[in-house]
């Protein structure tokens, strides 16, 4: 049975409301076959029925559910690749300079999903880093759904199979079952966090380095705004910014600039400083 | 690019086919690893283009894809061939001993044509305008 545009209007409203993702007319499908599994679970027949009790008994935890199941995008390993090249080329060396003090170097992972961005992360600082440097890592997600799959770090044949080098499998990663867990070492490297990018962060960085991909493109210009504003609030001066390939802070946030680094672009503060402090060179 | 899908089964071979030819690459099959070195063989001493990349099944009659990759391995005129295993072997360990053969990359059967993909595109291999 298909919604009826009030029973979309409810649910379009529902997640806007609590994750500022805007869903216009005509995704009624995805709707519908994001909620049927929900649906199935609470033992209601059709998406509709399941929307109609929602609707008419507001119940936190399943308004929770239903935006969880609507806000669970997809992702994998080394996801596009060209950011994770250039944070190893372009971005980590400018790090290592800038934090020779400290060596320890911060990166926050938004709207993460299941892990597998984190994880990325994790795997690629770990070759990457100097001897004698630390990392931190910390991933959020809307869905506790999925913070509890990130956390457990279990992924299927299938998810591993999709741009996980098999290097990388064999050193990081023990078999369970037919399933892959992330070693002990990768998952202490990693904290997961919930965080509705829509709403305020609390008591979150300062960090070094953001990634924070393929989210801003399912918001409104003004929610994109907002959600860059505080994602600066949250950066170092000198910090970077990592956006997915279709997304951009160009007219929307005057504060950052775009840097081309090989085949594509990270973003800074511009008004972080252009070079690192001399007296840190050499250090590293 | 020129590859070569080494499967005992005509099915998978078709899959693979199907996958790799969508993206341009020129397609010659083998069924089995004794079958693929004859082709490469012949290619070498004819002087003609000997395949870029080569999709390899473990578990094949007279020369599995193991014994397959370390022949490979073994010719050094055939030092630029990338080869990516392909197979239901899933253990830890088996893939340790084909990555240690020299196979460059490892997909485990089932998979889906994404999969394929990406680790192409890992590899550097995916034409240009092609994304994973």
């Amino acid at each position: 049975m298909t919604l009826t545009a009030q029973e979309f209007a409810f649910i379009s409203g529902l997640v806007r409301r609590d994750a500022a993702i805007v869903l216009e007319t005509g995704k009624e499908y995805l709707v519908e076959a994001r909620l049927l599994p929900l649906a199935r679970q609470l033992g209601v027949a059709t998406v509709s029925e399941f929307v109609n009790r929602a609707q008419h008994r507001p119940e936190p935890e399943t308004h929770r559910r239903i935006v969880d199941a609507l806000t669970t995008n997809e992702t994998s390993f080394f996801r596009d690749g060209e950011p994770f090249s250039q944070l190893v080329s372009t971005v980590l060396p400018d790090m290592l300079t800038r934090r020779a003090a400290n060596r320890n170097i911060k990166i926050w992972s938004a709207a993460c999903s299941s892990g597998q961005e984190p994880y990325t992360l994790a795997m690629v600082l770990q070759d990457a880093m100097p001897p004698g440097w630390s990392f931190d890592i910390v991933g959020t997600d809307i869905s506790q759904e999925m913070l509890g799959r990130a956390e457990a770090g279990q992924y299927s044949q299938l998810e591993i199979n999709r741009g996980l080098p098999a290097t990388l499998l064999v050193r990081h990663f023990e078999r369970n079952g037919a399933n892959w867990r992330v070693s002990p070492a990768l998952r202490k490297s990693v904290t997961f966090k919930r965080l509705n990018l829509a709403a305020p962060f609390p008591s979150l960085g300062p960090f070094d380095i953001v990634f924070i991909r393929n989210v801003l493109i399912y918001f409104d210009v003004q929610t994109k705004r907002s959600v860059l504003q505080r994602v600066a609030s949250t950066l170092r001066p000198d910090g970077w910014l990592f956006l997915g390939s279709a997304e951009t802070t160009i007219g929307i946030d005057d504060r950052f600039e775009r840097v081309v680094t090989g085949r594509t672009s990270a973003y800074r503060l511009r008004s972080a400083p252009k070079t690192a402090p001399v007296s840190a060179l050499g250090k590293g | 690019m020129l590859t070569m899908v080494i499967d005992d089964s005509r099915a998978m071979r078709l899959i693979l086919k199907r996958i790799v030819a969508q993206l341009g690459f020129e397609v010659v099959e083998a069924s089995n690893g004794k079958e693929a070195m004859d082709y490469l063989t012949s290619t070498l001493e004819g002087g003609t283009e000997a395949p870029g990349l080569a999709l390899v099944d473990w578990n094949m009659p007279e020369m599995n894809g193991l014994e397959f990759v370390t022949a490979v391995r073994a010719e050094p005129r055939l030092r630029s061939m990338t080869l990516m295993m392909v197979t239901t072997e899933s253990e830890q360990s088996q893939i340790v001993r084909a990555l240690a053969a020299g196979a460059h990359e490892y997909v485990i059967k089932p998979f889906t044509p994404d999969a394929i993909i990406d680790k192409l595109a890992l590899l550097g291999l995916l034409p240009n305008g092609v994304a994973a």
